[in-house]
């Protein structure tokens, strides 16, 4: 049976409009690590991908039942995927090992995370390695508080690249990049300069890829993370991302019963979820990956990152309280694994910090 | 497929256990797919006796919900678990409901799941 991890990675490049979505991916698909990769972009001609395979695709939507935004599949690259799969096993293409879509500037990102993770055929072959969201330094302020897709595109993001910061002041940038980091606590924020020699990583690492799963899960658990849930927070933003840590082991079953309720009734609230957990009676961390309703098969980490052995998960949510997802799983917990004596109930057992 | 019922394979779901038997092959004590569901039906019981539905595990590859008014529904993952257990008893299931968390958390000490 083919592993999770075996499936055919695939990265979204999003970002608002004009914000150097293509320009980034020029740069990498230079890199020789990419030079087998599917690509599928809104318009053709901006790009020149001779030795690429390319496939234009227009954002349509099929919307299901329920009409929750985020749960719709996107048929046009329902259709793209079902036919590149099928040439590919045809061998009428070359074999392609990643696929990158690009996105247009006002594009969602989580309707087409849903259609990997959740589409009959599609999710048996692909997938979701990674969001990449482009930040356009000199407009992405305004863009993120005047457009909500460009907030959300933020929020989604595992990595952020901002463009454009040579066309304007270093104090903009610093105060753009901690209003980043505030929607997004868990993403790793790149200049363009900071990239560096191995551009193809910020593809390839994901915690499903053995060389890079480890990189990625030390930025959720990084000393930055941690002093920023510290710090002062602007709570006038919509989107809010925050880390909550519990100091006893986590019940697997328990958790995977309390997020599954979670994500039922709040999943289109919930962004982002990320998880370094301890789980009772595994000795490795256990990794979590989520998109809204969506939670990828779990991953590990063959040792812990440092010596903090808390289960750590970070949240990025749209009007939910910390608090009240704290005491809930503290409470979910202790149904599996109540404590020998708690009278002052299961939430002292958790500590949270915020964003 | 079970040969004599001829009920196909479940669905997987990210929280089985078998869906990252690497994560979670240096446990402790091994854990069997069948005391795995075991475990999550009983804590589904303890989770959803507040909204009058109860959960039995349906050959190893379904829940079978009912109602107190015997009222039946068949799921393949716990995912789908929520919006049939909303249909059976008739209310929103919120695990950040404050209310459902005080009853839930009462009920912890003489209820557990293990």
């Amino acid at each position: 049976m083919t592993s999770y991890g075996d499936l055919t990675a695939v990265n979204i490049i999003t970002g608002f409009l004009g914000s150097g979505k293509t320009t980034l991916l020029q740069r990498l698909l230079r890199s020789p690590q990419l030079s087998d990769v599917l690509v599928l972009v809104n318009e053709f001609g901006e790009i020149g991908l001779d030795h690429h395979l390319l496939q234009g695709v227009a954002e349509s939507t099929l919307l299901l039942e329920n009409g929750c935004l985020c749960c719709a599949v996107r048929g046009d690259l329902q259709k793209a995927l079902r036919e590149q799969l099928s040439r590919r096993t045809r061998g009428e293409v070359p074999h392609f090992r990643r696929v990158v879509i690009e996105t247009s500037g006002l594009a969602d990102p989580a309707p087409i995370a849903y259609t990997l993770l959740s589409e009959a055929v599609l999710r048996h072959h692909f997938r979701l390695s990674g969001i990449v969201t482009t930040v356009d330094a000199v407009n992405g302020a305004a863009q993120i508080g005047g457009f909500p897709e460009a907030a959300k595109q933020v929020a989604m993001a595992d990595r952020m690249v901002l463009t454009k910061t040579d066309l304007c002041d270093g104090q903009l940038v610093a105060a753009l990049r901690a209003r980043l980091r505030a929607l997004n606590v868990s993403a790793l924020i790149l200049d363009t300069s900071e990239i560096g020699g191995a551009p193809h990583r910020l593809l390839t690492d994901d915690i499903y890829d053995a060389e890079g799963k480890f990189r990625e899960a030390s930025h959720w658990t990084a000393e930055e993370i941690g002093e920023h849930a510290n710090g002062p927070h602007d709570h006038t933003e919509a989107v809010q991302s925050f880390v909550v840590t519990f100091d006893r082991p986590l019940d697997w079953t328990a958790f995977g019963v309390w997020a599954s309720m979670l994500l039922h009734r709040h999943g289109a609230d919930v962004l982002r979820l990320k998880g370094l957990l301890n789980v009772a009676g595994v000795p490795t961390p256990v990794l979590i990956n989520g998109v809204q309703h969506i939670v990828h098969p779990p991953s590990h980490l063959e040792q812990w990152p440092d010596a903090d052995r808390r289960s750590r998960l970070i949240f990025i949510v749209h009007g939910l309280q910390r608090g009240r997802i704290e005491r809930s799983l503290a409470v979910f917990n202790d149904l599996v694994n109540a404590p020998a004596a708690s009278p002052a109930g299961s939430a002292a057992h958790a500590t949270a910090k915020r964003a | 497929m079970c040969a004599l019922c001829g009920v196909l394979g479940g669905k997987g779901h990210w929280s089985d256990s078998a869906s990252a038997t690497a994560a979670f092959a240096g446990r402790a004590e091994p854990q069997t797919r069948l005391r795995e569901r075991q475990a999550r039906t009983r804590l589904l019981n303890v989770v959803l006796k507040h909204y009058g539905v109860v959960v039995s595990d349906w050959s190893g590859n379904a829940y079978l919900l009912s109602s107190r008014t015997g009222r039946t529904a068949i799921v393949e993952t716990i995912s789908e678990i929520w919006s049939a257990a909303e249909r059976l008893g008739g209310r929103i299931c919120d695990p950040l409901d404050e209310g459902y968390l005080a009853k839930l958390a009462d009920g912890a000490g003489s209820t557990q799941a293990r």
